[in-house]
Order: structure tokens, then sequence, then C-alpha cells
């Protein structure tokens, strides 16, 4: 063929239609920012029930985390997810999505090499990033208060 | 006996025909385009069975009996049965056909297998190696996307560019053409194809990786035989969808082989691009299969579509090679099929 390697990636660059930034952008400001408002509802209503701040603020993710495993296991949140994009994705709501699915999904090769070894195949890399973030933060803050 | 024509080609000169066909589809390709055109359309996706692997070993299942019964034949008339499809150690096939007693050679071309088994099978019969041979592939949705991609509840987005794992299955059967001389579709070339790779790296845009071996391979079986572009009534594309199916007329226009008034893409056939939200189109081995095995030999066979070239393409890729930043070799091998 006489088109180059340079000159096809040009084209296919050409013929490959981008993500629509703008609208992803909206869309998932409006989705996450539900989910968040639906979250400090929680904690509103929760407070008013007279549980303190701390308590509060775990009962209110418990809350999310639980209605995300939910509307997962129904089969609904991933439809929400395609319009929600990164709204969905980021909150607490989306770490829990990303750990009920592929349970659900590998619970046919069974409950150990399936369910157990498959679950935190999405949210695996979040937690152990996560984890060495915050010992670097924190021997970051130990460095400090030496001084 | 099959004779080389050119470098590339392999033309049929005993003119294989076919005997029988079939395509086995789930709900949203039954709710595609070609939804009338299918022997068998599952609204179940998990066919009754309890895991998707499963599910899809069934969907080759059917095709091959469905074609069988179709041929007027029996599983002990067929010498020999060449099948693909897309799982790790194309299970799909080996269960699905397990229970059928044929010599059996598993093949692996990626989306290329529909064409890739076909072009194997019309040579045995071809050089007497079998009186009639067998060709079936199949893929699901629900099996590959947990093979390559994520699992099917999790909340991600697809790209504009991605393309949709058909859910369906398509067999073909061929005899020799001097036991069948009444029979209306057949052989009359082969082009296997080189693998191919332009650098293309994004496993989300397979149409635009699988377009310059698409193009290769046209070109030299046009090279091979002096034929162009207007000799046919139809070049059916494998699973280019929209992106690769542009880019590879692109390519042609540039190389002076305009092929824009006779080519169409099963991946563009198989779904509503708009309402069936498949972005880029369709993919996957049952994709060529069930358009070639439904519409297309149907056509064909009635009379209203004579000359046809069909290139199954194939991305060669694996979530290992993706995920080390490989990029996507590809190939595509051409049928030339005769009515």
């Amino acid at each position: 063929m006489t088109v180059s390697k340079k000159e096809y990636k040009t084209m296919a660059e050409k013929a490959s239609p981008g993500t629509t930034y703008g609208k992803n952008m909206l869309m998932a400001f409006l989705f996450g920012g539900t989910i968040c408002t639906l979250g400090q509802v929680f904690q509103n209503w929760y407070l008013s029930l007279g549980l303190g701040k701390d308590g509060a603020a775990a009962f209110e993710s418990m809350t999310l985390v639980a209605l995300s495993a939910i509307l997962t296991a129904l089969r609904v949140y991933d439809n929400l997810a395609k319009y929600g994009g990164a709204g969905t994705l980021v909150p607490i709501t989306g770490f829990a999505n990303s750990i009920v699915s592929p349970a659900m999904e590998f619970k046919s090769e069974g409950y150990v090499i399936g369910i157990g070894s498959k679950m935190f195949m999405i949210a695996g890399p979040v937690l152990v990033y996560g984890t060495a973030a915050s010992v670097i933060y924190g021997l970051i803050l130990w460095f400090f208060h030496l001084y | 006996m099959p004779a080389r024509v050119g470098k590339y080609t392999i033309e049929l000169q005993a003119n294989p025909a076919v005997l029988g066909f079939a395509s086995v589809v789930g709900k949203k390709e039954s709710e595609g385009p070609c939804g009338q055109y299918y022997d068998q359309c599952h609204k179940d996706t998990t066919l009754g069975e309890s895991s998707w692997e499963k599910a899809e070993s069934r969907l080759q299942n059917e095709a091959i009996h469905l074609a069988l019964h179709k041929a007027n034949l029996n599983n002990t008339d067929v010498d020999c049965i060449f099948a693909g499809d897309l799982l790790n150690q194309c299970i799909s096939s080996t269960f699905g056909l397990r229970s059928l007693d044929i010599p059996f050679l598993g093949q692996y071309g990626a989306c290329s297998t529909m064409a890739q088994t076909l072009g194997i099978a019309s040579l045995f019969v071809e050089a007497g190696a079998a009186s009639r041979a067998a060709a079936v592939t199949s893929s699901h949705f629900c099996s590959a996307e947990r093979q390559y991609r994520y699992p099917l509840e999790y909340g991600g987005q697809r790209t504009p560019t991605a393309q949709w794992t058909a859910t369906a299955a398509g067999a073909v059967i061929l005899g020799k053409r001097e036991e069948y001389p009444t029979a209306k579709v057949g052989l009359q070339a082969v082009t296997f194809g080189r693998i191919t790779d332009y650098g293309v790296k994004d496993p989300n845009n397979m149409g635009a990786a699988m377009a310059p071996a698409a193009a290769q391979t046209l070109l030299d079986y046009f090279s091979d035989t002096g034929t162009a572009p207007k000799d046919y009534d139809l070049i059916l594309t494998g699973d280019l969808g929209m992106v690769g199916g542009n880019l590879l007329e692109e390519l042609m226009k540039k190389e002076g082989k305009d092929i824009s008034a006779v080519h169409n893409d099963c991946g563009l056939m198989i779904y509503d691009l708009e309402k069936q939200d498949v972005h880029a189109g369709g993919s996957g081995c049952g994709c060529s299969a069930a358009i070639l095995c439904s519409v297309i030999l149907q056509r064909m066979t009635a009379g209203s579509l004579h000359k046809v070239l069909f290139l199954g393409t194939g991305a060669l890729l694996s979530p290992t090679s993706s995920q080390q930043g490989e990029s996507i070799p590809s190939v595509a091998h051409l049928i030339y099929l005769k009515a």
C-alpha cells in the first residue's frame, strides 16, 4: 500500500469521532452533584435523628454504598452510568459498583476463584494506590510535625 | 484442484457448492435491520444456560444443526468441521460441537474466523480431502465483554469508536460441485490475508486497526485476478463498522480502486447504529457469520445477488497485548462467492 503509517495515523484520527467533552462534563456535574446532594440529605437526616457528626457521615456513606450495590444488582446502575460517566464513577457509589459488578459477573466460576478473587479486579488498584498515597501523606505530615 | 493465481489468490476451479447455511442470533440482533432473515432468534441472551460460555456454545451447536437440516444432511455426512470463536482456547467451538462426532479443526482468526474457516473448508472440498466440510463460528456479547473488557454491570462509558460484539453464530456446509450440480451458490476463489499493523493501539477502535488489513487483501486480490471493484455486486467486509468502513473506502480510493459504490459492512448491517446505541457498529466472529449466513446467502440463492467478495476482518490482539501497550495486528481473508 502507498499510505505510510504516519499518514494513516492522521487519517484514522480524522475518521474517529472524539468524546464530546462539554456534554460529558455537564452530565458528570449533574449526576455527581445529585449523588452528593442525596448524600447530604441523608447526613442531615441522620443528624436530626440524633447521631453525632462522625456517626452521621459514616451512616451516610453506608447508605450510598448500599443503594449503589442494590441498583447494581438490579442491573440499573450501569444504565445510569452510561449517561452519568464520571458523575457516577467518582463518588463512593461508583466504588461500590466496581466491587459488586465483578462479584455478580464471576459467580459462574464459584465462590472462591470466581467471586472471591475477581471481586476487587477493578477496585483493587484504587485500594493499593489509595493506601500507598496515604502512607506517603502520613510520612510527610510526620516529618513536618518534627519541627 | 486449487490453483494459485498471482501471489496470494487461490482459484477454486471445481467451484465447491454451498449446500446449507444457517444463522442463530440473540435478542438485540433480532431487533436489528436484518432481524427477519435469521433462522433462529433467541429472546433470552442466556439461551436458558447457566453461563455465557454455555450460551455461546449452544449458539454454534444450533447453527450447525440448522445448517445440516437445511442441507438435508446428517452430522455423519460431514467429513470435517472448521470452527472458531473469540473465547480463550476456543471453548465455544469445542464445547458446542463436541457431540457432533465430526473430525474437528479449531481455528482462531479473531473476527475473521468465518472467512478463515470457510476458506479452509472450501480448499478441503476442492482438493478432494473432504466430500463435505463445514465452517462455523460464533460470538456472544456477554462472554466477550467479561473476557476482553469489564463485567456487564460495571458502570463504564463506551467510547464513540467502540463496537458492539454480536451475539450470533453462523454455519455453512460445503460440498463437491459434481455431487451437487444444481446448488445455486459456489465458491470461486480465496485470498488469505497477511498480518498488517499500521500502529493503531486503541482497543476501542478496532475498525481503524483492521481497515489497512482489509485494504491490503483486497488490493492483493484485485492485482492477482486483474479484476476491479465494478466487477462485483457487493464487497462485504466483516466488522469494520462506521470508522473502519470509511477508512477502508478512503484507503482504496488512494490506491485508485474506489469501492464505495459496492461496499457494505456486516457491522453496519447487523444493528441500527442510532436506535440500538451500538456506537460504531457491530463486531465479533458471529457478526459477519450471521450476516453472511442469512441475508447475503439467501439473496444469492434467490438470484438477486450474484458476485460477492466476502472479506472477514480480524483484530489479532489480546487483553494482555493491549495492557502492555502493543499496537493491534490485523488480518483479512477474502472469499469470492458466485451465484
